[in-house]
């Protein structure tokens, strides 16, 4: 075993992912050894994971006014090409990221902001409870032929299931004056990740970009003259892990 | 605007969210998120640029909320009732309300040490200073806290929150 014995302080730092990888193998194998603590340290993972996936969207929300109003207005950009760049290699990085796709620059700025749009979107539509869809997953294919109909593209909503989400259904959403799709899904906590498909008849195909807008992580890419974004509050690492299967399931239409 | 007021007001998201959890009550947090702010503004001259103004900002946060426990007992609830009708709650509302339950009868150490690190993926080093605390005791308070966290989420004849797989 590498590092000398198994101390509390691994086992917290297990439990944030924050140890190396060698360190963190020396523990798994630890922890294979003793089904006991295994399962105490995998419940306390949970319920770390159950603490972000509950309060990680309040960090979503619109800012209420009386709280940034000695600030004057908010800035119209909060968040910085560069910065944004940056984190794009950071979370390749950070995420063991070896194919070449997401390491690329970002593009030149579009015309149309369409990822702002989509994240708008994904504030407007995420907290309904009653009505989050137009057409609901029990109707899945009529959904995917209507949308693909409406967007003159063929369209699939992926399975995700083995990211733990599950189909919500779907809906037409407006971006500048064209039409573009919606699909939501959702977890066992609740918790909803929405995937856009936008039309970008010019669009080059791009490499995978990341955004965070005021706490809502967004993976998007060019392909095929559809513009797709993954969003949601879930940890970065999980969107991307998402966003891959996303991606993917597109691939292979 | 500044570059200071910018880089303050990309925190202000996380403050919300760290305010929420800490004190299970939205009214309370925003008010909390308010006090720190013009806290901040007013102390300005004594963040050194250099520093990351996140664990600032969260230090702030936390003694203003360590002053309002004090002056409140200690025996003021601080977990309130959910708002809205069981029938209308959501599995995410019904997570979130024992999430709140159990994370309210943690000790406000324990607790604030759990979310900084857990939700607000802090370092363990900006974690410490923002308690004013050595690295160790904060690993402890971890401990302690998420293994409490843990009996009181499993316990009390409550459901047990939903899992993922």
């Amino acid at each position: 075993m590498s590092g000398g014995p198994v101390g509390d302080n691994d086992l917290q730092a297990y439990i944030d992912g924050r140890l190396a990888p060698a360190r963190a193998a020396a523990v798994e194998a630890w922890l294979a050894e003793r089904p006991e603590e295994a399962q105490r340290v995998a419940a306390l993972r949970q319920d770390r994971e159950a603490l972000k996936a509950a309060f990680g969207p309040i960090a979503a929300e619109p800012v209420p006014a009386r709280l940034v109003a000695e600030f004057g207005r908010r800035p119209p950009q909060p968040w910085r090409r560069s910065a944004a760049a940056a984190l794009i290699f950071a979370v390749g990085a950070a995420a063991g990221i070896t194919g070449g796709y997401l390491l690329q620059p970002p593009p030149a700025p579009e015309r149309r902001d369409v990822v702002r749009d989509a994240i708008g979107a994904h504030r407007v539509f995420v907290p309904e409870v009653r009505h989050p869809v137009e057409v609901a997953a029990a109707e899945e294919a009529h959904l995917v032929q209507w949308l693909s109909k409406r967007l003159g593209h063929p369209l699939k909503a992926p399975d995700l299931t083995a990211n733990g989400f599950r189909l919500v259904g779907g809906r037409l959403l407006s971006e500048g004056s064209r039409p573009a799709a919606l699909f939501m899904y959702e977890n066992n906590y609740g918790h909803r990740i929405t995937i856009h498909c936008i039309p970008e008849p010019g669009g080059a195909a791009t490499a995978f970009q990341y955004r965070e807008l005021d706490g809502v992580n967004a993976f998007y890419w060019i392909d095929d003259k559809l513009a797709y974004a993954v969003i949601g509050t879930v940890q970065r690492e999980k969107l991307l892990e998402v966003a891959k299967v996303v991606y993917a399931a597109l691939e292979l239409k | 605007m500044t570059g200071v007021s910018a880089l303050i007001l990309e925190q202000v998201p996380a403050l919300r969210r760290y305010a929420r959890a800490l004190t299970g009550d939205r009214e309370r947090a925003d008010d909390l998120v308010q006090d720190t702010l013009a806290r901040a503004l007013s102390r300005l001259h004594l963040w050194r640029p250099a520093a990351s103004i996140r664990p600032w900002l969260f230090t702030i946060m936390h003694n203003l909320f360590l002053n309002e426990r004090r002056r409140s007992s200690r025996t003021t609830p601080l977990v309130g009732e959910p708002a809205e009708p069981a029938l209308d709650r959501a599995d995410s509302r019904a997570v979130m309300d024992d999430l709140d339950r159990a994370l309210g009868q943690l000790a406000d150490d324990q607790r604030a040490a759990i979310l900084l690190v857990g939700v607000e993926e802090m370092s363990y080093e900006d974690a410490a200073r923002v308690l004013g605390i050595p690295i160790g005791t904060l690993m402890s308070r971890l401990s302690r806290g998420r293994e409490q966290l843990r009996r009181l989420l499993d316990g009390d004849g409550r459901p047990r929150i939903r899992r993922v797989k």
